[in-house]
């Protein structure tokens, strides 16, 4: 039978959850790295045993570890994150020009089919990539150079590189996203880029309809369908059919469209997930009640998901990278809070129980389907 | 040769317990134990210093014989406990956060 691997990344150290296929019993090993920060964990699409994880502290800096046994063991790799060139600067937070300077790795993302080569985002935001293993690292410069860099303003988190899609459809075809700076396409193969934000509309900043400065928290594709991206922004839930040459809204009937993650059913790319947060300002579900809203009709409509999830009294926020699904028959979805819950459904999201209740503040969920 | 005290995290990084000896070459001063570190360890290189900038890392602290000596100058010499191993050269986390 298939199985599930959950790759947990948290505030102080890493998890690896792993289940048969029927997700009812799941093992818990970890921490790995205890009292580290986990921002991002994933592994290969082509070899699911090879799995990267961003390794960070606020005393000692950044590390990339590497598993070859599918999170069993781990081994440091490079972390040596240069900016190529000139470095420049982009906004500080109060409108003066400030030096790019290395901070963390928000994100890393395996190639399709190729599991030595692994892609960074990283604070302050660029893009990195490696093509042995991890053990050294290059930027793709082309998109901090390509023009509208200086602009660049970090948000409340940093500006970090935290979102990566690469296109199945087309091997060239690469999408990413910064906060507060926006979304971000390249055609080939991450040397040029350029804005794809025509739509979005961010009342706050100076000039709504900017062509940078929104500040994007998540996008989702499916991987058939790859012209239609959703993106959970600051505000407002977004669709493009256009590979993002233009978005529109769909919140719809959302109690609030404030948010982080975005992601979509395996097996209905029409179907999509959000964890709707009170506001800006107030970062815990609205009344207190933990609720994910599913859309069947690619947005507009939601419907909230409730079944095995707090009513009340529910504070907990739940970050960017904290949700994912897997590919079995009957997708399972499974998010992370940061008041140290994950939850799975097993059955779309029509009912969700708590793997586990006690870890750190999750920053980061990963499934895996295992064969 | 050089007695070093690294913290607990670092240790577990570099696959080493208790206190890590070192040779120097050169004049012993904070940058010539560091480089030794990072040869000896490589897994540590940008742990303790930037890569990029060398500077130490804020929430790292160098202490000498009782003394913080984490803002001397990098290439200031260690005093002699230290040279002759009589005393570490100690590479703790500073107090910050939780």
């Amino acid at each position: 039978m298939s199985g599930v691997r959950l790759l947990v990344g948290t505030r102080k150290g890493a998890f690896v959850l792993s289940s048969d296929g029927r997700r009812t019993d799941w093992k818990i090993d970890g921490p790995f790295f205890g009292g580290w920060e986990m921002y991002h964990m994933k592994g290969s699409p082509s070899d699911p045993n090879r799995i990267y994880a961003s390794q960070s502290s606020g005393w000692f800096g950044q590390l990339i570890q590497r598993s070859d046994d599918g999170g069993a063991t781990w081994n440091p790799v490079g972390n040596d994150f240069q900016y190529e060139g000139v470095t420049g600067t982009h906004q500080s937070f109060d409108g003066t020009p400030h030096p790019w300077e290395f901070e963390r790795v928000w994100h890393l993302e395996p190639s399709l089919d190729d599991p030595d080569t692994v892609y960074a985002g990283i604070e302050d935001a660029a893009l990195f990539k490696s093509t042995d293993g991890g053990s050294t690292w290059e930027e793709l410069s082309g998109l901090r150079g390509h023009g509208s860099g200086p602009s660049w303003q970090p948000g409340a988190g940093g500006m970090c590189l935290h979102t990566i899609i690469l296109d199945p459809s087309d091997a060239e075809r690469m999408f990413i996203a910064i906060s507060a700076a926006g979304a971000f396409r390249s055609d080939d193969a991450g040397k040029s880029w350029r804005p794809i934000n025509r739509g979005l509309r961010s009342g706050q900043i100076p000039e709504e309809e900017a062509e940078v400065g929104h500040c994007v928290h998540h996008v989702a594709q499916h991987p058939s369908r790859p012209e239609t991206l959703f993106m959970q922004k600051h505000w407002d839930v977004m669709r493009s059919d256009d590979g993002g040459e233009s978005w529109y809204e769909v919140s719809g009937n959302l109690p609030t469209d404030f948010g982080f993650p975005i992601d979509i059913h395996a097996h209905e790319p029409d179907t999509i997930y959000v964890v709707p947060i009170t506001s800006d300002e107030q970062h815990f579900p609205p009344e207190g009640k933990l609720r994910v809203y599913r859309s069947r009709s690619g947005g507009n409509e939601w419907e909230p998901l409730t079944k095995g999830l707090p009513h009340s009294n529910c504070y907990v926020n739940i970050l960017r990278d904290a949700m994912s699904v897997d590919r079995l028959d009957d997708c399972g979805i499974y998010f992370g809070t940061t008041g140290g819950q994950v939850y799975a459904s097993s059955d779309g999201g029509d009912s969700w129980n708590a793997i586990v209740r006690d870890l750190p503040a999750v920053l980061s969920v990963e499934a895996q389907t295992l064969p | 040769m050089i007695r070093v005290v690294l913290p607990a995290h670092l240790k577990t990084l570099a696959g080493v317990s208790g206190e890590v000896q070192l040779d120097v070459v050169g004049p012993v001063t904070q940058r010539a134990v560091i480089d030794a570190i990072e040869c000896a360890y490589p897994v540590l290189g940008g742990t303790i210093r930037d890569r990029v900038t060398m500077e130490r890392r804020k929430f790292v602290r160098f202490f000498v014989c009782g003394e913080d000596w984490s803002h001397e100058p990098a290439d200031t010499p260690l005093p002699d406990a230290v040279v002759l191993g009589n005393e570490p050269f100690v590479v703790i986390g500073a107090m910050a956060g939780g």
